[in-house]
């Protein structure tokens, strides 16, 4: 797992679609641009959504890792 | 005296938003649920959602409707899964419809309408709604809305 310095981390495993997106997209909303924000999700649905709103959003799709049965997501925010 | 006139072009003129319409029919919690989900989506892709809320629909969203488990039905066609469905939504799964509609207009341009015309026949005012519901429209107002939609749903 790469490491980076993330500013919020959060654990959305077990929440379906949309939960954690609307996770990752209420953290960022009250980070800082240039803050990092890591979401673990086991919804199969967030391995397309996620990286497909933070293009749109025009964020930073900093890592996208498998981590025991989940997927963590790491974004920084950009604007 | 010289008078100035301003024309203010706003982004939404230049480039406006794609628009998602949901005619939103059906009043049993699994269809409310895909919903809720579906202008999530949109919501979260910056479009422009615009729900028309209709028979149904429009009963569910009655004040506290969504939380009298007399009125927490599944279609009918898919009764035997209603119990798992609900369990979802007991341990935090799946939110409850109105909440998924609620944070759909948190993050993005969510609208939703009642029908003007389901008002009358029930007898109903604004007033007796869920606060989500923004207001009410007639069928060609809504139709209006929806014409140059990229996405048009009924569920």
């Amino acid at each position: 797992m790469t490491e980076f310095a993330i500013d919020r981390q959060i654990d959305a495993r077990g929440s379906a679609c949309p939960g954690p997106l609307m996770e990752l997209i209420r953290a960022l909303k009250a980070s800082e641009v240039g803050q990092v924000v890591a979401v673990l999700s086991s919804d199969q649905g967030s391995k397309v959504d996620i990286p497909e709103w933070v293009a749109k959003a025009g964020h930073k799709l900093l890592a996208v890792e498998e981590d025991g049965g989940a997927t963590r997501f790491v974004v920084q925010k950009a604007r | 005296m010289t008078e100035t006139t301003t024309t203010t072009i706003t982004e939404q003129e230049l480039c406006p938003k794609p628009k998602m319409s949901i005619i939103l029919y059906s009043g049993t919690v699994d269809k409310l649920t895909a919903a809720g989900v579906l202008a999530t989506g949109g919501a979260a892709m910056d479009m422009e959602v615009n729900i028309f809320l209709t028979f149904w629909a429009l009963l569910a969203m009655k004040k506290g409707a969504w939380q009298d488990p007399a009125q927490q039905k599944i279609s009918a066609e898919f009764a035997e899964y209603a119990p798992m469905m609900m369990e979802a939504v007991r341990q935090n799964k799946v939110k409850p419809w109105l909440q998924l509609l609620r944070e759909a207009k948190e993050i993005g341009d969510v609208n939703i309408y009642a029908c003007g015309m389901t008002m009358d026949l029930f007898g109903l005012r604004l007033e007796d709604l869920e606060d989500v519901v923004t207001g009410i429209q007639g069928v060609t107002g809504f139709v209006a809305k929806a014409k140059d939609s990229a996405v048009t749903l009924f569920i």
